[in-house]
């Protein structure tokens, strides 16, 4: 009889990652970031195809026309460069660094804290220290300073942005592996020999995805704001080509003319900060595991 | 006898399923309850709902401590009867300390809150108290921090806050178990001495059937929130009538012989599939049949015995 | 002919401040071919620190293990992975001792594959190993949080057995568990054991556990093997005092019994393994000390062909045990 009733249900518990997605979209600012988020993206991504004017078309009689005006939907800037069209062409390159920039601090940051916690010892002490020394350092700071001796292109910015941002990724992989190292999982592998790198790569990296996650998108807003900075103050991505943080720094003089110019790309950037961090604090809530249902 | 605490129809919910089931059992004066079952099965929530200590729990039935509804009493009177009328020590003995108040100190609240008695009342007492339960060197002890002191230790601490206004019913969710068992045997032998000394009722909560061998005069066995039965010790163990009563005691390994068989076992896990409104033991029940789609109600079939079970009559 | 062997084990942590914790303090035991030998201890006894280091989990401080006639530290790389293949650990808790972001499938397969099997041969031993652990190949794709603790510790012996070792050491494998869980999980580790001819050492703080799954038992306690004797003799007749008070405090679910019981209730808690005492380190707690207990450290002498014990005054302690009170 018992096993008729026990054939008769089947209870299968709902696998992990439908539970995240759910919490996910019950936070609806992380879901309005995702919007956002998306439409920026392809706006910068079909900008080839989708802006209605080239981004550096020249066209002195129309400069400094306000939005909605001569067939300009956001207007057009000193230059009578066309803003919607610089604002995608922009975008691409500021999501872009973002993102990369982003990449390079996960795996620096990454690689650092989870060594370092791993193997203890003279490594964990000096790969620690490295991290607080650098922590020390304000990141916009340290950026203009390396950006002073590099030739701005959009791999070295996104390399100086990645190695200067790293070590927040580095304090939360190192806190989390500590607090992994000696659950007993690990032990049995480490009992079958399994060496160091496999460990840390296939039992603890699997296990360090949360923290990570959110950390990543709070990293990429943090990136493109700071992109943004150096750009702005001219140390970034060099004119003629557009990035939101550039087409900011003739707006602060060109305030009385034009005041338009500096509320696109301020709205952008802001937007799309702002997402990033939208969407990373629905990720945090939605992976915690000690909020119930 | 009149009976110190008589709870009936109690129902614990946290969402959508019930941790307590309709849960109906009395207390007598003097008298040492055992309450057991395997994890899950509601026994501790049992416990703290009686305290009103949970909190986003929906909470039906009642139960009767002396005049009084404890679920239907307010906030204040709960907190009055908190401590000095009913206690409860808890199973950790080191997270249920405060870990940065020193141990006197935190008995010696307890008094002042209750008693309204001066501090210097209440740290004389205190020490009577350690003294009593039998913690060694009790003036440097009072001083302690509960990180300071072993697990038996900080066990007895939580007994001396227990007793020290002298309650009438003493709610202990598994005392021992995260213990020694050497230990054990201490504190176990203290909660008796204690509890017999000053005329309290206790209920045991525990996994541990030879815990409530030694220390119970009667004994509720409980699954997936419900009772499934109820009887006096001795008859529970000479005569189960449950089957789930029947595979536990099975299941027990003996110190005394039997070494080379195999033990007997309830096939399943109390996860495992459920019955739509019928028996919870019933897909692991080697006697279930037609009829345990139908829940059973927890009926007395002999003096004092009370089962669960179609099968039982 | 032993298959492990203790020779005079230790294992030291300094504490700074010239603390140091000494959780193995000079143990010797030999363990058979097929046999189960049972290690019981309270906390501070070190029967973990004694079982990780018999499976190569831990290092000793001094001392050697020796496996099957080969001292695992000096072996070269090809004879130290074949050991690690022939010894294998139980561990106490299921939940942390598997990976939650792992099925049951990927964390044995990780197994196989890391003490060098080859694809297809682990594709085929990871069903059988979950058939013979009672769990069934299906369970292959479930992941821990979704199966119950029996069942994860069922995982765990799979992962244990699968390279078909000689040797496990059980570490407390039931103590996490319920009741009617910790019967499935001992009867199947007993039939593993007969099936495979397997070598164990289960170590346990329950000593009822012990009599079902063992046919000789030690006793630990601070650091050293106080007792080892076959089960009957143990359990019938323990010479150690503190084997004497274990037993006795152990709760048997029989009320009359119960209630007639003569209990030996030790005095004092379970001690700091960083301030053990001098002479007989039992003695502070022992019902039946004396002068010489205070001064000298008892060694293991043989009072039987295979009935061992470290006490000045074996056997006298059921002469002299206390009334239960109350």
């Amino acid at each position: 009889m018992a096993d008729v009733l026990l054939a008769e249900i089947a209870a299968v518990a709902p696998s992990g990652r439908a539970h995240v997605l759910r919490r996910f979209l019950r936070h609806r600012l992380a879901v309005l970031g995702l919007i956002v988020v998306a439409i920026l993206g392809c706006a910068a991504a079909g900008a080839p195809w989708l802006a209605p004017y080239e981004p550096d078309e020249v066209a002195i009689t129309q400069r400094y026309s306000p939005p909605f005006s001569e067939g300009r939907f956001l207007g057009a800037d000193d230059l009578g460069r066309d803003v919607l069209s610089r604002l995608m062409y922009a975008g691409r390159i500021s999501l872009s660094v973002g993102i990369s920039a982003m990449l390079v601090t996960l795996v620096v940051g990454f690689l650092v804290g989870a060594f370092a916690a791993y193997l203890g010892g003279w490594v964990d002490t000096i790969l620690m220290r490295l991290t607080d020394v650098m922590l020390c350092f304000p990141s916009v700071f340290l950026l203009l300073f390396v950006a002073a001796f590099v030739t701005p292109s959009l791999a070295s910015i996104a390399l100086m942005i990645g190695l200067t941002c790293w070590m927040e990724i580095a304090r939360i992989v190192h806190a989390q592996i500590l607090a992994l190292k000696s659950a007993d999982f690990i032990a049995a592998a480490r009992m079958a020999g399994a060496p160091a790198w496999r460990i840390v790569l296939r039992q603890i990296l699997p296990n360090t995805l949360a923290p990570i996650l959110v950390a990543a998108t709070l990293n990429t807003a943090n990136a493109i704001l700071l992109e943004s900075y150096i750009s702005f103050l001219g140390y970034g991505i060099q004119p003629p080509e557009a990035s939101w943080g550039n087409m900011l720094t003739n707006a602060q003089s060109d305030f009385q003319v034009d005041p338009w110019l500096a509320v696109f790309p301020g709205l952008a950037i802001t937007l799309a900060v702002a997402s990033f961090n939208f969407i990373g604090d629905g990720l945090r809530d939605a992976l915690d595991p000690r909020v119930r249902d | 006898m009149a009976s110190l605490l008589d709870v009936r129809n109690l129902s614990v919910s946290f969402g959508r399923n019930p941790a307590v089931d309709g849960v109906s059992f009395t207390l007598a004066e003097r008298e040492t309850l055992g309450l057991v079952g395997e994890s899950g099965c509601g026994k501790s929530t049992t416990a703290l709902a009686l305290m009103r200590l949970t909190h986003h729990a929906r909470i039906e039935g009642e139960a009767r401590f002396g005049e009084r509804d404890l679920m239907r009493l307010d906030d204040g009177a709960m907190r009055r009867v908190r401590g000095s009328e009913i206690a409860m020590i808890f199973q950790d003995p080191g997270t249920a300390l405060h870990p940065l108040i020193r141990v006197g100190e935190q008995v010696a609240d307890v008094m002042r809150a209750q008693l309204g008695i001066s501090a210097a009342e209440a740290r004389a007492r205190a020490l009577e108290l350690f003294r009593k339960v039998g913690i060694a060197a009790p003036e440097q002890r009072l001083r302690a921090y509960p990180h300071e002191l072993s697990g038996g230790m900080c066990q007895r601490v939580m007994i001396a806050a227990a007793i020290a206004c002298s309650p009438r019913l003493l709610l202990a969710d598994e005392p021992t178990t995260a213990l020694d068992v050497t230990v054990q045997a201490q504190i176990l032998e203290l909660i008796r001495e204690v509890s017999s000394e000053a005329g309290m009722s206790v209920i045991l909560i525990t996994h541990d059937l030879g815990v409530v061998a030694g220390m119970t005069d009667r004994v509720a066995v409980m699954y997936a929130g419900r009772i499934v039965e109820t009887a006096a010790t001795d008859r529970l163990f000479a005569q189960p009538m449950h089957p789930y009563s029947r595979g536990l005691l099975g299941a027990v390994p003996k110190l005394d012989g039997g070494w080379d068989e195999e033990l007997t076992t309830i096939p399943g896990t109390v996860q495992g599939a459920a019955l739509q409104g019928g028996c919870r033991f019933a897909p692991r029940c080697p006697l279930a049949g037609d009829m345990c789609r139908r829940d059973p109600p927890l009926e007395e079939i002999a003096e004092g015995h009370f089962v669960a079970c179609w099968k039982a009559r | 002919m032993s298959l492990v062997e203790a020779i005079r084990l230790e294992r030291h942590y300094a504490l700074g401040h010239g603390r140091v914790l000494r959780a193995l303090d000079g143990v010797d035991v030999a363990i058979g071919k097929g046999e189960t030998l049972g290690l019981v201890g309270e906390s501070g006894s070190g029967k973990s620190t004694l079982g990780r280091t018999l499976v190569g989990l831990q290092q000793p401080t001094m001392g050697n293990v020796r496996f099957d006639g080969i001292d695992p530290m000096t072996a070269d790389r090809a004879t130290a992975q074949l050991l690690r293949r022939r010894r294998q650990f139980v561990f106490q808790d299921p939940s942390g001792a598997l990976n939650p972001r792992m099925t049951l499938g990927a964390t044995l397969t990780e197994h196989l594959r890391v003490q060098g099997w080859d694809r297809s041969a682990t594709r085929a031993r990871v069903p059988e190993v979950l058939e013979q652990a009672g769990l069934g190949a299906a369970f292959a794709g479930r992941y821990p949080h979704e199966i119950s603790g029996g069942q994860r510790q069922r995982a765990v012996i799979a992962r244990a057995i699968s390279t078909d070792p000689d040797f496990i050491v059980a570490d407390e494998p039931v103590s996490a568990l319920d009741v009617s869980t910790r019967a499935q999980i001992i009867n199947l580790l007993r039939r593993l054991q007969s099936l495979r001819g397997l070598t164990m050492l289960f170590i346990s703080h329950d000593l009822s556990v012990i009599a079902h799954s063992c046919r000789r038992v030690a006793v630990m306690y601070l650091g050293r093997i106080v007792e080892i004797a076959p089960r009957e003799a143990l359990f019938k007749e323990p010479l150690h005092p503190y084997t004497a008070a274990l037993l006795s405090a152990i709760p048997l679910p029989d009320p009359p019994r119960e209630r007639r019981r003569r209990r030996i209730i030790l005095s004092g808690e379970t001690p700091d393994p960083t301030d053990a005492p001098q002479g007989c380190r039992f003695h502070p707690r022992c019902p039946i000390a004396t002068e010489m207990c205070r001064r000298v450290d008892p060694q293991i002498s043989m009072l039987a062909p295979d009935h061992g014990v470290a006490c000045h005054h074996p056997g006298k302690i059921a002469a002299r045990a206390e009334p239960a009170t109350g």
